[in-house]
């Protein structure tokens, strides 16, 4: 990694004027979700400090994903308040909760069909530029300095991820963790204030998944705070500065990475129940 | 990719110039006819192309919008209002110039609504219903907006059908020429009419029309607008996460190729002279698919040489009584062999494989 350029990356402009730097970047309270009879989550509260690495683990089926379809708002919450960098975001639109700073990837790649690398990348720089309808179709001179500036970031992003050379390549083309990489590049272009990885790490090896824990330190440094889902403990311990765990759609325990690992009611439910003794 | 696209465009505009000469040299400037009214319906297909290909929505209703373009230009240039012209809102109508004067052939005064005045009037009602269409049906995907722009066409065949206002089954005729421009210093007036003395005028103009409607697609699908559009095809809840207001995007390129497609009806339905039910069928529409099918969805430069192509093809009756039979052979062509479009074809495997047996 170290031909890397360390690209200070702003934090969103549109942070809202309410959010202070004391206050949570994110924060969950008494969250429900509820599919009929199954409470897929259940009373979940917690905080995201501003430029922190937060994790979410546990067990499958734990409601991770849901969590996260919740915070991004691609599912409505049953109960409960989700509060982004000062304003209540649930109940509000995906693209909405985007505008204001949140950007993700996913944990089964979500890439566009048919764009090349650079453009799948400059899709995610949508938040930050403004041409509509009318402007693209006539071509007006406003648009050719934000095009410019839009492909310029998000060559900028594919070199940070040292996928430069792929730009014109289809995105269904690329290896799998090339495609990681450029949908972490698509995430980014959206300068955005909180990341949400969906299993960054799933599927790849263990240099790759080295280098992705060293991704997700560089991107923190930029100054964007990062909540992950991940199934792999030894990245989630290396760089998590706190953990969440989830159990059948409750919060099980929430501290330190040093304490997780130490929490009986956590080795519990990963081990399984010590029936020997 | 923008200059190539520009390119295209140029060569778009040395084809129109060629067709003309062409017609010219060989005496067969009767085709030129053929030509204006393909060009027409080719306005329709890019703009269906657009929504179809580039954002990935279906419509079986476009022939709708078409028609509800051509019917109330049609309607509103004809319809006398000499006998109201003490009603306030004529009188209104008339202190803003939107009317006009004359003499119907037994010389009985004639007050109808000028040509300009009723295709903005007819656009702008073709891009309201496909708002207020659009808003509550493209919530659905796939097979379900299918059938519901289906059902769409289909009321507003029926609607043009049954009322007497636009003629029932006899549609309407005798629709005056469009006065785009007024005569000017040595040049004549640019009207959109079929008169014969007028053809070679009227095929620069709509093939004039057509070159800027592509080039507005064009622009638009290799705007921050068009990346949009391909990234809520491909993946609506990536594109959401992007910021891509999907819902925002896709009524409004619907409403754009809504408007495309009512500008054609307004120009075709003066150029013709007139307008029948049969321009609103859901046969036309699905003809309008096929086409846009047949260039191939993604490739606008497809859909559109396919789309004139063979529209004029049709339109000179080389298939016969056979016309919508065709177009639905071609429709399950393409679908087996050219998923991608006809141009994508790589012919000489293709050959192999048909004539030859399987050899790879």
């Amino acid at each position: 990694m170290s031909g890397l350029k360390e690209t200070p990356i702003p934090a969103s402009q549109q942070a809202s004027a309410s959010a202070s730097l004391h206050a949570a970047m994110l924060e969950l309270c008494r969250v429900h979700k509820r599919f009929g009879g199954l409470h897929a989550v259940n009373d979940v509260s917690f905080k995201v400090a501003p430029g922190s690495i937060k994790a979410v683990i546990g067990p499958n089926g734990a409601g991770k994903t849901t969590l996260f379809n919740l915070i991004t708002g691609n599912l409505p919450v049953t109960s409960g308040t989700i509060t982004f960098r000062g304003q209540q975001v649930q109940g509000k639109k995906t693209h909405q909760i985007a505008r204001l700073g949140m950007a993700r990837t996913f944990q089964n790649i979500k890439l566009f069909h048919g764009m090349s690398a650079l453009e799948c990348v400059m899709v995610g720089r949508h938040v930050q530029s403004r041409s509509g309808f009318f402007a693209g179709m006539f071509a007006l001179p406003s648009t050719w300095k934000e095009e410019r500036a839009i492909r310029a970031r998000a060559m900028e992003l594919l070199d940070l991820l040292q996928i430069a050379d792929l730009a014109n390549a289809e995105v269904t083309s690329l290896a799998f963790g090339q495609q990681r990489a450029v949908e972490m590049a698509r995430a980014l272009a959206a300068d955005p204030a909180l990341l949400l990885l969906d299993e960054p790490a799933a599927g790849l090896n263990i240099y790759e998944t080295a280098e992705v824990a060293r991704l997700i330190c560089m991107i923190r440094d930029m100054g964007i705070t990062v909540l992950l889902v991940e199934h792999d403990m030894s990245l989630v311990m290396d760089i998590s500065d706190e953990i969440v765990v989830l159990s059948f759609g409750s919060k099980l325990a929430e501290d330190t990475p040093a304490k997780i690992q130490k929490n009986a009611e956590v080795i519990k439910i990963y081990l399984g129940e010590d029936d020997e003794s | 990719m923008i200059n190539r696209q520009r390119l295209s465009l140029a060569a778009l505009c040395l084809v129109t110039v060629g067709l003309h000469l062409f017609t010219m040299l060989t005496g067969t400037e009767f085709y030129l006819t053929q030509l204006t009214m393909a060009a027409y319906y080719g306005l329709v297909i890019i703009g269906l192309g657009v929504l179809m290909g580039y954002a990935g929505q279906i419509s079986i209703g476009h022939a709708g919008f078409f028609a509800i373009g051509g019917y109330l230009a049609a309607a509103l240039t004809t319809s006398n209002l000499a006998a109201f012209q003490t009603v306030w809102a004529v009188r209104w109508l008339s202190g803003l110039g939107l009317l006009a004067t004359g003499q119907d052939i037994y010389g009985a005064p004639l007050l109808t609504v000028t040509p300009w005045a009723a295709c903005v009037f007819a656009v702008a009602v073709a891009a309201l219903v496909a708002l207020v269409i659009g808003v509550p049906v493209l919530k659905l995907k796939g097979h379900y907006l299918a059938m519901a722009t289906l059902g769409f066409g289909t009321i507003i065949y029926r609607i043009f059908l049954a009322s007497p206002y636009f003629g029932e089954a006899d549609g309407i005729s005798e629709v005056p020429g469009f006065i785009l421009l007024p005569a000017l210093g040595g040049f004549g007036p640019l009207v959109i009419n079929g008169d014969a003395a007028h053809r070679v005028l009227n095929f620069y103009m709509a093939w004039g029309v057509l070159i800027l409607g592509m080039g507005l697609l064009v622009n638009l699908i290799n705007s921050r607008v068009g990346r949009a559009l391909r990234s809520l095809h491909s993946s609506e809840e990536a594109a959401e996460a992007s910021g891509v207001d999907t819902a925002r995007f896709k009524l409004q390129v619907f409403v754009l190729s809504a408007v495309y497609a009512a500008v054609a009806g307004v120009l075709l339905t003066h150029f013709n002279g007139g307008i029948g039910p049969s321009e609103a069928s859901v046969m036309k529409s699905v003809r309008y698919l096929a086409l846009v099918a047949v260039g191939g969805m993604t490739r606008l430069w497809g859909t559109l040489i396919m789309g004139v192509g063979l529209t004029f093809l049709s339109l000179r009756g080389v298939f016969g009584t056979y016309d919508d039979a065709v177009f639905g052979v071609i429709l399950i062509m393409v679908m087996l062999f050219a998923p991608e479009g006809i141009l994508s074809l790589r012919l000489k495997p293709l050959f192999q494989r048909l004539f030859l047996g399987a050899r790879s």
